[in-house]
């Protein structure tokens, strides 16, 4: 059966981040639902997990302000 | 915990209650000597921890120790309802002038064990109170102080028994009583207590069940006198496919807590409850206003949004179920958003219509703004504490029963 993926949040990182090492490093140290993988040093996004956010926004707390975005889809704001 | 036959056995007899001489046997050359030792015609039983063996050809008699022999390999060879036997029992084949009943049950209502004696022994008891209810004593026994024989007594008087049999039948129930209190039984039952031609009393059969938390103060019971290996659970309950399935999805993720249960419900709505005794109360709401629960699963101590997911998809899934109810008490840390997303998320997986298929949610708590939001965005129902858990029930049986009359 299929599962649905980001029904709920929606997640995005800058371009000027993805690439960096030490900010995919933190943001996967970070985040308490894995939603942020660090793949030798690029920022992935586990789209499996975007789903459990639990809008703590430690995530914007660790990347430099604006270039991380957690969506709300069901609302449209963003955190 | 349940014991077999041959080991409630050992507990009568511990508790000085006489009983016939019996064997417990393993082989059929055992069997054979039991009978032997024994003398006379013998009856021997399956021990497995099940009903209907007399049914299922579990228990045959025998004239001799060859026939008994034979008789045991056979039933050794028995399964009966899915169970295979640990051994047989040999028991001689008593000359019996009058069977009674003798048990200790415990009383939820009035916490405290209750003694129940019938003169109408070798049947269930349940039959017996429905039909012939004066032929059924009942009486209550102190959780703590000493029980004396003559409350015992009063109990079997109420059942017309008198003189010799009285007197003989009295100290059974007493120490039935006492066994019962002293090994934290939550059944102790003799059935049938014979009365003998030579008016002797003995117990012919027993039934033992002790309450699983005590399994760990009852090791010199359990270990020491009756050889009980500590790995020998006796599971009694055999999970459903539901109960399994629930119990993977919970295994496999240690955020949070659910669980599923779903022996003897056949209902038409899923619940997905709980929170500080919400559960019951909530399923009792569901079913004193008429409801069918499909299912009685708890959820609680902030489960993943996959967790929930998992197990709302699991009771929609089940047959039969057409809605499903989605509610708590107030007393929960659980997050409301977290549950929320989770419930619809199975919805969707499914290909079900959040707002048709939940047919309430009442989950008051943390982040019930946000869950709000959720709830509204795909037009489920829900409500606040404002609104009582009876309540909910009774909204969530009345949308599921209109579409009921409606079709």
């Amino acid at each position: 059966m299929a599962t649905q993926q980001k029904v709920f949040i929606d997640v995005a990182v800058d371009d000027s981040i993805r690439e960096d090492a030490a900010i995919a490093a933190k943001l996967e140290e970070v985040c308490p639902v894995d939603i942020f993988k660090n793949a030798d040093g690029h920022v992935e996004i586990v789209d499996a997990n975007v789903d459990e956010c639990v809008l703590c926004k430690l995530c914007l707390e660790a990347a430099p302000a604006g270039t991380v975005h957690v969506r709300k889809l069901y609302d449209g704001t963003e955190l | 915990m349940r014991f077999f036959e041959f080991e409630a056995r050992k507990i009568v007899e511990l508790a000085g209650i006489p009983v016939t001489k019996y064997g417990f046997c393993t082989t059929p050359e055992e069997a054979r000597a039991a009978a032997e030792e024994i003398g006379g015609p013998v009856v021997i039983k399956s021990q497995v921890l099940t009903g209907g063996r007399m049914k299922a050809g579990g228990v045959k008699f025998a004239d001799t120790p060859e026939e008994a022999a034979e008789h045991a390999e056979a039933i050794l060879k028995l399964e009966i309802a899915g169970h295979m036997p640990r051994g047989v029992l040999v028991d001689p084949k008593a000359e019996v002038k009058q069977e009674y009943y003798a048990s200790v049950v415990w009383d939820g209502t009035a916490k405290r064990p209750l003694m129940l004696f019938s003169d109408m022994g070798g049947i269930d008891i349940e039959e017996v109170a429905e039909k012939h209810p004066d032929h059924v004593g009942r009486g209550h026994v102190s959780n703590l102080f000493p029980i004396p024989d003559f409350e015992a007594k009063q109990t079997i008087a109420a059942t017309g028994v008198t003189g010799s049999a009285l007197n003989r039948a009295t100290p059974i129930l007493a120490k039935v009583a006492r066994l019962f209190r002293e090994y934290d039984m939550t059944l102790a039952e003799i059935n049938p207590l014979a009365e003998l031609t030579d008016g002797r009393f003995v117990a012919l059969d027993a039934h033992m069940e002790m309450e699983n938390e005590a399994v760990g103060r009852q090791k010199k019971l359990l270990r020491t006198e009756l050889n009980i290996a500590e790995d020998d659970d006796r599971e009694p309950y055999e999970h459903s496919a539901f109960e399994e399935a629930v119990a993977a999805i919970d295994a496999a993720d240690h955020r949070g807590v659910i669980q599923g249960k779903d022996h003897g419900f056949t209902g038409n709505l899923g619940l997905v409850i709980g929170a500080g005794g919400g559960s019951l109360t909530l399923t009792d709401a569901v079913r004193n206003q008429g409801g069918k629960p499909a299912n009685y699963s708890e959820i609680g101590g902030n489960p993943s949004v996959a967790k929930a997911c998992g197990l709302a998809k699991e009771v929609l899934e089940k047959d039969g179920v057409e809605k499903i109810a989605v509610m708590m008490s107030i007393v929960s840390n659980t997050r409301v958003d977290i549950v929320a997303r989770g419930v619809i998320k199975a919805c969707l997986e499914l290909g079900k219509d959040p707002g048709e298929t939940i047919a309430i949610f009442r989950i008051p708590g943390a982040w019930e703004d946000e869950g709000f939001k959720i709830l509204e965005r795909y037009g489920v129902e829900y409500c606040d504490r404002s609104v009582s858990m009876w309540e909910a029930a009774g909204r969530a049986v009345a949308k599921i029963q209109g579409e009921g009359a409606a079709a």
